[in-house]
């Protein structure tokens, strides 16, 4: 199976290290949630496998290619970031013909569809749009070019909340149509959770959890009730969090959850969100 | 169609639950075609693979069933057998629950037989 396979990767910078020892693996056709907290080493991790930076050790392979100075396997690859690497006075029309070039395709049609949506004036310079409709046009881009791996990291930035929902619809229907790897980045986590097959957290430039976002909803549980009922109930337990207010405490567990607890507590799920702070506080 | 994010049910199952509802309610008709992996998974903004399984539960349950090419349409007779596994299920969701809230707050299966009648009359 075609995927991006990243074994043993080390990169440290000016000697403090950012990713230590890390192995993980983007398989084709699924939308991957890569999450950490700022420095957590994601943006590393995705310039790594992008060419853009080196490893200190380690390999990564592109559907069994070297990643490394190869431009076949970069090829596959569309990675959108903050960082603009179109010249500042390029127009944003020109922006899109370049990347037909360079890609070696571009959805024309679909560009349009899109242009029209978000309203963007392809006829402004790079260097004049908002950082909102900075990030948009590179959007436009990484959903039109015709590529296997499309890297997006915090790809809302600068998005106003219904340009945000109109980006998730969009990512959807594009998805469906034409299946291809995607890696979200992003802080948003409660708004990409349902978007998300699967999840890899990075925490300290390690592999925190990698696993199907459904295994990973049910890993735990979050139990609320008396403070001392709670304290005596999560004895021996995996505690991952406490929340408590007043007399009432809310412990996050990890674990099976015990048959009829709902009787004595209230019992919920764990979201994305609160398992990913909880796990990733100090 | 509208997710709880925050349930106890996961997503996959909502929707299941959502597209049966509207079988019941008859706004999906028997054999009529239900909205697309593509439209419910753009409208609703989640993953296809997470719709697709929601669906299949439907099939399972021989509620929809797939038409090469065309898409998932409603079985006929759907909307009896969904009112039939309600009414079976209707004591484990609705029964128990109640009076375990009722044992909690110390009512009589007296008081309950005389709400549950003034009920019905209002």
């Amino acid at each position: 199976m075609n995927a991006i396979e990243v074994c043993k990767v080390s990169k440290s910078f000016g000697g403090t290290p950012v990713l230590q020892d890390i192995s993980v693996r983007f398989e084709e056709g699924k939308i991957y949630g890569l999450l950490g907290r700022n420095g957590a080493g994601k943006s590393t991790l995705l310039n790594l496998i992008n060419n853009r930076l080196f490893p200190d050790s380690g390999q990564i392979l592109i559907d069994g290619q070297r990643a490394a100075e190869n431009d076949a396997a970069q090829g596959k690859i569309y990675f959108m970031s903050e960082k603009t690497l179109y010249p500042r006075d390029m127009k944003i029309k020109h922006v899109f013909r370049w990347s037909k070039d360079f890609y070696g395709g571009f959805d024309d049609a679909y560009a349009q569809h899109l242009i029209q949506a978000f309203g963007l004036d392809v006829n402004k310079k790079v260097s004049q749009l908002s950082t909102g409709y900075s990030s948009i046009y590179k959007l436009i881009t990484a959903l039109c070019v015709p590529v296997p791996y499309v890297f997006l990291d915090e790809p809302v930035l600068g998005l106003d909340a219904t340009h945000r929902d109109l980006f998730y619809k969009l990512l959807m229907e594009t998805y469906v149509e034409r299946p291809r790897t995607i890696i979200l980045s992003t802080h948003l986590i409660e708004e990409i959770a349902n978007l998300l097959e699967h999840v890899v957290i990075l925490n300290h430039g390690m592999v925190c959890r990698d696993q199907t976002c459904e295994e990973l909803l049910q890993s735990g549980y979050m139990v609320t009730g008396k403070a001392s009922e709670i304290d005596a109930f999560i004895q021996g337990k995996e505690v991952l969090g406490m929340d408590a207010i007043g007399g009432l405490k809310t412990a996050y567990l990890l674990g099976e959850r015990p048959q009829g607890l709902e009787d004595a507590f209230e019992v919920a799920p764990l979201t994305l969100q609160k398992l990913f702070v909880k796990l990733t506080s100090e | 169609m509208q997710l709880n994010h925050e349930s106890e049910v996961p997503i996959y199952v909502q929707i299941a639950q959502q597209i049966e509802d509207a079988i019941f309610m008859g706004a999906f008709e028997e054999e009529q075609q239900i909205p697309s992996t593509t439209e419910i998974s753009m409208q609703l903004k989640i993953n296809p693979a997470t719709v697709r399984k929601g669906i299949n539960r439907l099939v399972e349950e021989d509620m929809v069933y797939k038409k090469r090419g065309l898409g998932m349409f409603v079985r006929q007779g759907a909307r009896k057998r969904i009112q039939e596994k309600r009414q079976k299920e209707f004591y484990q969701n609705y029964i128990l629950p109640l009076i375990s809230e009722a044992k909690k707050l110390d009512l009589s299966p007296q008081e309950l037989r005389e709400w549950m009648e003034r009920g019905y009359e209002e």
